[in-house]
């Protein structure tokens, strides 16, 4: 099973939530960290025996040699990575997104493969928890490819916990397609409101099952409550304000090892998705 | 000789669009005789990225000698420059001024590097 922590808004408490989660659950835990632009679940759960490798994508090297200006590698770009001019190709190797198409639409096999590196993903482990994560590459742009790569290692007989990115856009869609469940994790505030809105109607258009969870959940107002219960969402979780939690995160430690009490709610929170997908 | 200046609009009247890859117009021009025609460029004012090449196989297409605009990424400036289109920037105002600061020299200043940072994704 797969359940993804998202949010529209940055700093809710994703991670909070999922290495909480993660650390609460028995048995055969994966955690996939997903974003890969800033990745900082290994803060809290301080995984051991680190490997690295190296993730590339492929890109078009073209042998000026072999091509005749014939231009279908231009057409067919939609991200204008390659582009003749004049009696040259040019390449724009950082705009590819790796399709490969260049290469097998080129007809005098002037294309071959070369590769640009994304980043890092390492592989470690934490108590019960198989533990991965991206780190993009300084200058890197493109992030989806490596959240892809660090997916690759969800595994089907196990609980895949996967920390996503802030936002709606395409890092975030790579990170939760082909999710079970969706925790979206939210705080009662009107920035939190509207970009909890957001993350909904990204929930729904991919149909992905999802509720709440509201973090500081006693600031702000109630508006986050009742926007839950108009469009019928369940609220899967609510953690309070509470100035321990915030010192035992400052101090990056986990919450369930903080506050021993809080262990029982994350479990509570896992029969709870348990629960939903029924 | 034709030059190519980026415009926010169809004549000669029109001020000068800042931007090259998502410029509204180009105004290709003819210096000595003053005939123009514009080329619209709206196709790639929605563009995520790229807009800068295509804006360059745009101007390359249109077989000019020299392009003024405002700024110049560097995407473009390289698909300019291998195509040997030489480049001025910094050009603001009236397009018609423009081509008239060019023909008396004021504008000769030709740009070695780009002067902005590509803004896609």
């Amino acid at each position: 099973m797969v359940i993804a922590v998202a949010s529209g808004k940055g700093g809710t408490g994703k991670t909070t939530i999922a290495t909480n989660l993660a650390a609460s659950v028995d048995g055969n835990v994966r955690y996939l960290d997903c974003d890969v632009e800033e990745p900082n679940a290994h803060i809290f759960l301080k995984p051991t025996d680190l490997e690295s490798e190296t993730v590339t994508l492929p890109i078009p090297e073209v042998d000026q040699t072999k091509c005749d200006l014939c231009g279908i590698c231009d057409q067919i770009c939609q991200f204008s990575a390659i582009a003749v001019m004049g009696e040259y190709v040019m390449t724009f190797p950082e705009m590819c997104h790796g399709c490969k198409g260049c290469m097998m639409a080129c007809p005098t096999g002037a294309i071959s493969e070369s590769s640009r590196e994304l980043g890092k993903l390492e592989k470690g482990r934490s108590g019960h928890i198989e533990f991965f994560h991206g780190q993009m590459r300084v200058g890197e742009a493109m992030s989806p490819p490596l959240i892809e790569a660090v997916k690759e290692h969800v595994q089907a007989n196990a609980l895949n916990i996967v920390d996503a990115p802030p936002g709606t856009s395409c890092p975030v869609i790579a990170a939760i397609k082909d999710a079970d469940f969706l925790l979206l994790v939210t705080e009662p505030t009107p920035f939190g409101l509207n970009d909890l809105k957001l993350a909904v109607e990204t929930a729904r258009l991919m149909k992905i099952p999802f509720g709440i969870v509201i973090n500081r959940a006693d600031v702000g107002d109630n508006r986050t409550v009742e926007y839950a219960k108009e469009e019928n969402i369940p609220i899967m979780m609510e953690i309070p304000d509470k100035r321990d939690i915030a010192v035992a995160y400052s101090n990056g430690i986990l919450m369930v090892e903080a506050l021993p009490e809080m262990r029982e709610k994350f479990q509570a929170l896992y029969q709870n998705v348990l629960e939903q997908l029924k | 000789m034709k030059i190519a200046i980026t415009s926010s609009g169809k004549d000669l009247n029109a001020e000068v669009d800042p931007r090259f890859g998502r410029a509204a117009y180009f105004i290709i021009v003819d210096p000595d005789t003053m005939e123009y025609e514009a080329i619209e460029n709206t196709q790639n004012m929605g563009l995520p990225q790229g807009a800068g090449v295509q804006a360059g196989k745009t101007i390359v297409g249109s077989q000019v000698d020299v392009l003024l605009t405002g700024n110049c990424g560097p995407k473009a400036f390289k698909v300019l420059e291998t195509a040997g289109i030489r480049v001025i920037i910094n050009a603001n105002g009236k397009v018609k001024d423009m081509v008239e600061q060019f023909k008396s020299g004021e504008l000769s200043d030709y740009a070695k590097n780009p002067n902005v940072n590509g803004h896609w994704m």
